[in-house]
């Protein structure tokens, strides 16, 4: 991109609310079933039929709400957003529009490149998701799936405020881990529970005025947001440097060619209507509820970073690693709490041994076949010495095997670390005798050879020598 | 049999004097004989009435029979039931079978009531007059050459031609009240949030109100009892108890203050009308009642109010009807845009599509805030006026429609003298507040309606002030000669 230029985003993000029923029926929420076995009269759109709010998909909302430092409205309104399509079965579809629920809160992100930033949330309002049309197996036909149709949504929509596709990425992530540390969303981009569309504009670098924005959609991975905006980016400023006006449109992006491509213009958009639902009254929540609510909000992502900075003595970087996760910074924890005075050498093992594991057999933490007291027990025997650092990695993939704890398999594989100096001083005579000339050269200057005495040391102990107390001992004799 | 209202089939149900089969039996012959001038139904269900009505001989037979066991009732075909065809007197909804029944319809079917069938209305109740239904007009059993009011026309001919006890009814601009007015029945609407929407097709979903039509207040009062309520599947229903309408009948007129807007008695009103209703409220005077001339000054703006909102709420309620899940589908359709435009096309008849048009416009950008924002503070002006009333009176008495009954066809052709025959009664569905209209005498050999008007949750002494006035008056007891 030209430093000329630039770039304002402004992200929309759907996040599937995780309710057991509909936000307007009693109807499943489950995901997977056979079409349209989720779906009752209400969510079919039958004659007769009138919408009924689920309580629980307010609660989320209003933790969310909370979780940005938003304002969670006393009084806010339900509104049709009217227009027709098949898998839209009544013909509206129920929104907030003029009053949503949440107003006006921030986030603070920390994009790879470039300085911390805060970004305005304009709003957060609940709706309704439509249901799906299914285009395959149907000769000229479409088939209608309406099991999603009443899903809870809550749209967050953010201020113009980034500058680039590493600031709506690093955004975006950001949502994505407090919908899931406040257990409101599972996150799941591939089953659609957390979807973006992104508003895109350029102008010359120092212009006041934005510039006319495009609306992309189909943005279902964080790596497609960013292929998708900077696709973008490059096409308005070609637009415009060929002297040509980007349109103000809704494009869609293709992942397969990795570009956009123009959906409907401004001019083809629909006038959706929008009026107050009559069918539901205003959503009036009561300072009491609020309060509730805050004082369920489980600990933020930023909170637990800097208490795990300041309670663990961690570094930023591991701190950041470990709470991106609710459920990873729980298990830190945990076994923080079971293990050694050690809270770097649990750090280390988390981050590294364990989430490699994981990540190899591609388990989801509450899989793992190593709990947090387990590594815990390992962990207490690397801090007293009992085995050595090469030897624990060897006991860790045995618990992973499900070979037992850590003590059992030490002991059953003889892993045990020889910190007898007696046995040790031993094997060091023994070692010192058995090569003279090395003595003689390394005593005459050559320091490069002590590497080689604490080599046969560890030989003669097969590998269970504390090479630590191995160094002192050595050091000691050879220089005596 | 025919001739006996609610309160004495029961009692004679109770002295053994026939069963309900046998009173469902005579119900249907006379359905049979006499509806095929009147048109007052749509679906008859005689087979599903006969078994209703042999379990609530059982139930009686067990002494579990409560005052409403074993009485045919009609329902509007706007209400939901289960299994059989709810039609909201449309084509789009011809072959339409609900797997769920209107809260209406539960509780009624609950209190032992046994449902004869579903009667004819203006389609999706977008009418004054029953012509805009699907299944042809209703003929008015005191002149068949006329209307009998709308939308609830069926319902309202039905008990005026003595078919039915009772009939349920919905009312979202006058559609109780001008149709028991032009057919000379009682029939009451109360207050929006009493009785649970759930089930009942939405016209407009911030007007649309249920309730019931009967030979009496006293009848009337049985009927709501049972149908009113709080239920958690309609928002908008309201959480209040319902108290004992039959037990408060016998409160004295004596003391009552009666408003008289005098809006209700200007320009328009026909004179025969104006003479019944002037001798009605001489009857509550002559009773005690304290009459005062009260003014709601924005009177005159309930009808663009509601030929605002109304349209506006209906444009959205029937975008449903697209063809897709249920309802009219049109033949071979090309294409998504060709089929919803067929189908609807077809669908709905020009009265349907003319309020959709009107009020898809009413919502549209750059419209909306002219028209319908506009029409909202309209509404807030004429509940404030009712508000101010009720401050210094009781109740509201006035003619439910300014004239009596039409003739077939006469306004078909002119939709905005058609909507100024409910000028009395839109106000009270704007503001939410109960109606009711009662017979008060003739015009011309046609009935007159005297419309009451009372606070939030008054019913009670609505049907109070009704049945005090039926017990010196009989207007509510003359029933039109039969015509088969």
């Amino acid at each position: 991109m030209s430093q000329d230029w630039e770039v304002v985003i402004g992200l929309e993000i759907h996040a599937q609310l995780a309710t057991r029923s509909k936000i307007f029926s009693a109807a499943s929420t489950s995901y997977g079933s056979e079409p349209n076995t989720q779906a009752c009269a209400v969510d079919l759109g039958m004659p007769g039929v009138l919408p009924v709010l689920n309580r629980e998909a307010v609660r989320m909302a209003a933790m969310f709400g909370l979780a940005v430092g938003a304002t969670v409205s006393p009084r806010s309104v339900f509104a049709r957003k009217n227009y027709f399509y098949p898998d839209l079965p009544k013909g509206y579809q129920i929104s907030q529009f003029e009053l949503p629920v949440v107003a006006g809160g921030e986030l603070l992100i920390e994009p790879e490149e470039g300085e911390p930033k805060v970004i305005g949330i304009t709003r957060a309002h609940l709706e309704e998701d439509a249901g799906k049309s299914l285009h395959e197996n149907y000769d000229k036909m479409t088939g209608i799936d309406l099991n999603r149709a009443g899903t809870p949504l809550l749209e967050i929509v953010s201020e113009p405020d980034m500058r680039s596709a590493k600031e709506a990425v690093a955004y975006m992530k950001k949502i994505h881990s407090l919908v899931r540390y406040l257990e409101i969303c599972d996150g799941n981009m591939q089953e659609g529970s957390f979807r973006c569309d992104a508003n895109v504009s350029v102008r010359p670098r120092g212009q006041k005025e934005f510039g006319t924005r495009t609306e992309l959609k189909n943005l279902n991975s964080f790596r497609f947001v960013e292929r998708a905006i900077n696709f973008e980016i490059e096409r308005q400023i070609d637009v415009i440097q060929g002297g040509g006006k980007v349109v103000q449109e809704t494009r869609l992006y293709d992942p397969d060619k990795g570009e956009t491509r123009s959906l409907r213009t401004k001019e083809e958009a629909n006038d959706y209507r929008y009026f107050p639902d009559p069918d539901l009254l205003p959503l009036v929540i009561e300072p009491a509820f609020v309060e509730e609510v805050r004082a369920s909000l489980p600990e933020l992502p930023d909170a637990k970073r800097r208490r795990f900075v300041e309670q663990y003595g961690l570094p930023e970087y591991d701190a950041g690693v470990l709470t991106a996760g609710r459920d990873l910074a729980d298990f830190y924890e945990a076994v923080v709490a079971a293990g050694p005075d050690d809270a770097k050498l649990a750090a280390n093992w988390v981050m590294g041994e364990f989430s490699g594991a994981l990540n190899k057999a591609g388990l989801a933490l509450e899989d793992s076949p190593v709990s947090a007291a387990a590594l815990a027990g390992l962990l207490s025997r690397i801090a007293d010495n009992t085995i050595s650092g090469r030897g624990a990695k060897d006991v860790f993939e045995a618990m992973w095997a499900g070979e037992g704890d850590a003590d059992s398999i030490i002991e059953a594989k003889g892993l045990k670390q020889i910190s007898d100096s007696g046995a040790l001083e031993a094997m060091i005579d023994e070692v010192i005798a058995a090569n003279p000339q090395q003595v003689e050269q390394y005593r005459a200057g050559k320091d490069k050879l002590f590497g080689f005495f604490v080599g046969q040391v560890m030989k003669a102990s097969k590998g269970k020598a504390n090479p630590q107390q191995v160094n002192e001992l050595l050091k000691q004799k050879l220089d005596a | 049999m025919h001739e006996l209202g609610i309160a004495e089939l029961a009692r004679g149900l109770d002295a053994g004097e026939y069963s309900s089969e046998e009173l469902t039996r005579e119900v249907l012959s006379r359905i049979e004989r006499l509806d095929k001038t009147l048109n007052t139904f749509i679906t008859v269900d005689a087979e599903g009435a006969l078994a209703a009505a042999r379990g609530a001989d059982e139930r009686r037979a067990a002494g579990q029979a409560g005052p409403l066991t074993g009485i045919p009732l009609a329902h509007k075909d706007i209400f939901c039931t289960n299994g059989l065809r709810t039609s909201c007197g449309s084509r789009m909804l011809d072959s339409f079978i609900a797997p769920y029944d209107a809260a209406v319809v539960e509780r009624l079917g609950a209190n032992g009531m046994v449902n004869v069938g579903k009667t004819n209305m203006d389609e999706f109740a977008m009418g004054s007059s029953n012509e805009t239904s699907y299944y042809g007009p209703v003929r008015n059993p005191w002149d068949t050459g006329r209307v009998p009011g709308g939308s609830s026309g069926g319902s309202a001919a039905a008990v005026a031609a003595r078919l039915v006890p009772a009939a349920t009814g919905t009312d979202t601009g006058g559609s109780i009240r001008q149709p028991a007015a032009l057919c000379g029945i009682t029939g009451i609407k109360p207050t929006y949030g009493r009785v649970s929407r759930w089930g009942m097709i939405a016209f407009a979903s911030s007007l649309d109100q249920g309730g019931v039509f009967a030979r009496s207040a006293e009848d009337a009062a049985m009927v709501l009892g049972a149908m009113a309520g709080f239920d958690e599947r309609d928002s908008t229903s309201v959480e209040q108890v319902v108290p004992d309408y039959s037990a408060a009948l016998d409160q004295p007129l004596k003391g009552l203050k009666v408003g008289l807007p005098k809006e209700f008695f200007g320009e328009g009103l026909e004179d025969g009308v104006r003479a019944a209703v002037d001798a009605a409220i001489a009857v509550l005077k002559e009773q005690g009642a304290e009459l005062r001339e009260v003014s709601l000054p924005n009177l005159g703006l309930s009808v663009p109010t509601y030929y605002v909102i109304a349209p506006a709420e209906c444009s959205s309620n029937l975008s449903r009807y697209d063809g897709v899940r249920f309802g009219y589908r049109c033949e071979d359709p090309r294409d998504l845009e060709d089929m919803y435009k067929r189908s609807r096309g077809e669908g709905f008849g020009a009265e349907v599509q003319r309020r959709i048009l009107v009020g898809t416009y009413a919502l549209s950008a750059g419209y909306y805030d002219a028209y319908y924002l506009k029409a909202q503070q309209c509404r807030r002006l004429i509940s404030e006026d009712f508000r101010k009333a009720f401050e210094a009176v009781d109740v509201l008495v006035g003619p439910t429609a300014p004239e009596t009954a039409f003739g077939l066809g006469e306004r078909a052709d002119d939709p905005v003298k058609m909507y100024l025959s409910d000028i009395n009664t839109l106000a009270v569905n704007l503001a939410g507040l109960p109606g009711m209209s009662i017979p008060a005498g003739f015009a011309d050999g046609l009935p007159v309606g005297l419309q009451l008007i009372g606070n939030y949750f008054d019913e009670g002494r609505l049907l109070a002030v009704a049945h005090q006035y039926q017990q010196h008056t009989d207007w509510h007891r003359r029933a039109p000669e039969e015509q088969s």
